[in-house]
């Protein structure tokens, strides 16, 4: 990804009056400093913080994550939790963990993860002990804040063929959505994009389609992902999909590489392709605004 | 199969040119699956019982050599990183990297 198409404006006024706004550090502070309606609420996502990586396309993970936490711990108005969508560690050790853990505990707001497929590399034994909650189990997880309906999915543990949900998890994200009104606005996380974002680098959750089916009555949706580090919008009827830009180092575009992986981009412009997401939700109004860590 | 191939070419070299070597110590020549340009190769293998292969990631990515049964899981293996397993049992073993499961292989082992 290359800056040009980081920085790339994008508006997006749907019928669910959806802002989306993609901007430099500098738009940052005027978005997370807007004068919120009375009862809005705003969360921010963090993704592929991969801690544990040492490669050249950023030697220093833990220092671009400290900078994120530090630039969200920095904003005017802290949201009201921060989700973490998934590769919070390279390589599911344990003392990668423990870094990204005393990394991550420097929020001012509450922090809930869910685990990428870097996270469960072997088991998710690790993964449980540093971020595990005892009232989700299985990970994932629905709840209600401010009028609106969040539901975390995990999209890595079943993984033989793509991104699956599996059916254990389809059968209760179904029995949860059914009990919504189709006026809630719903947010969905997840690592791996839930719709058929680019296959061939397995950028897509096999048994996804199903979730998006019911998720199709709402009349306002937000999907936020991870996992291809770096931002993509799609949009079907009135859900948004979008992914995230990493903490760690970007991806190439689908399609413009022989086969996804670490993208070396020059010293200089490492901060300007990773960041973090801020949204903000007011009735049915959901505004996503992408921020780069330069 | 050209590597097999080559390996076999290579123990019978080596058992020319040491001249006292065991026809054990040619069958121990190391079997090496390559995950390169994230594939696995050669695939698919063929083994016999009792043959350990040798996986060695080549990739900048990390990658895993895991049964789609469950019967081996190398976890993660990092660039350069190395993983050996022996087979015991003849049967068709179908594999993955479980960061990449696009990426499947197959390896065939048969009884003695």
């Amino acid at each position: 990804m290359d800056r040009k198409s980081f920085l790339e404006h994008v508006g997006w006024t749907g019928a669910a009056g959806i802002t989306w706004t993609l901007g430099a550090s500098g738009v940052m502070t005027a978005v997370a400093s807007a004068a919120a309606p009375a009862g809005a609420l705003s969360f921010i996502q963090i993704s592929d913080s991969h801690i544990g990586f040492t490669r050249p396309e950023n030697p220093d993970v833990a220092g671009t994550l400290k900078k994120t936490i530090a630039d969200i711990n920095a904003l005017p108005v802290q949201p009201s939790f921060v989700v973490h969508t998934g590769d919070v560690t390279h390589l599911a050790k344990a003392e990668q963990f423990d870094t990204a853990k005393s990394i991550l505990s420097e929020l001012k707001a509450p922090l809930i993860t869910l685990p990428g497929e870097h996270d469960v590399i072997g088991s998710s034994d690790a993964f449980m002990a540093a971020f595990g909650k005892k009232d989700a189990p299985k990970v994932w997880n629905s709840f209600d804040m401010g009028g609106v309906h969040f539901v975390s999915l995990v999209n890595v543990f079943n993984f033989e063929i793509d991104g699956k949900l599996g059916p254990e998890q389809l059968d209760w994200v179904t029995k949860d959505l059914a009990a919504q009104k189709k006026s809630t606005p719903i947010v969905v996380f997840g690592h791996v994009p839930l719709y058929a974002l680019y296959p061939k680098w397995g950028w897509t959750t096999e048994d996804g389609a199903q979730v998006i089916s019911q998720l199709s009555r709402f009349d306002n949706v937000t999907v936020l992902n991870g996992h291809i580090h770096q931002i993509i919008q799609h949009t079907e009827g009135n859900i948004r999909f979008a992914t995230a830009a990493a903490t760690a180092y970007p991806q190439p575009a689908p399609g413009t590489a022989d086969k996804p992986g670490p993208l070396k981009v020059p010293d200089d412009q490492l901060l300007s392709v990773l960041g973090y997401r801020t949204v903000e939700l007011a009735g049915h109004d959901a505004k996503v605004a992408d921020h780069n860590l330069a | 199969m050209k590597k097999a191939f080559a390996g076999a070419v290579l123990a019978m070299l080596t058992l020319v040119f040491s001249g006292s070597a065991s026809l054990a110590e040619t069958a121990a020549a190391p079997i090496v699956v390559h995950i390169k340009d994230f594939k696995y190769n050669p695939t698919p293998l063929k083994l016999h019982v009792g043959d350990t292969v040798t996986f060695i990631n080549d990739d900048d990515e990390p990658h895993t050599v895991t049964a789609t049964d469950k019967s081996f899981d190398s976890e993660a293996l990092d660039t350069s990183g190395t993983w050996k397993h022996t087979f015991t049992k003849p049967g068709t073993f179908a594999y993955f990297c479980e960061l990449h499961p696009y990426m499947k292989a197959t390896i065939v082992v048969e009884g003695k």
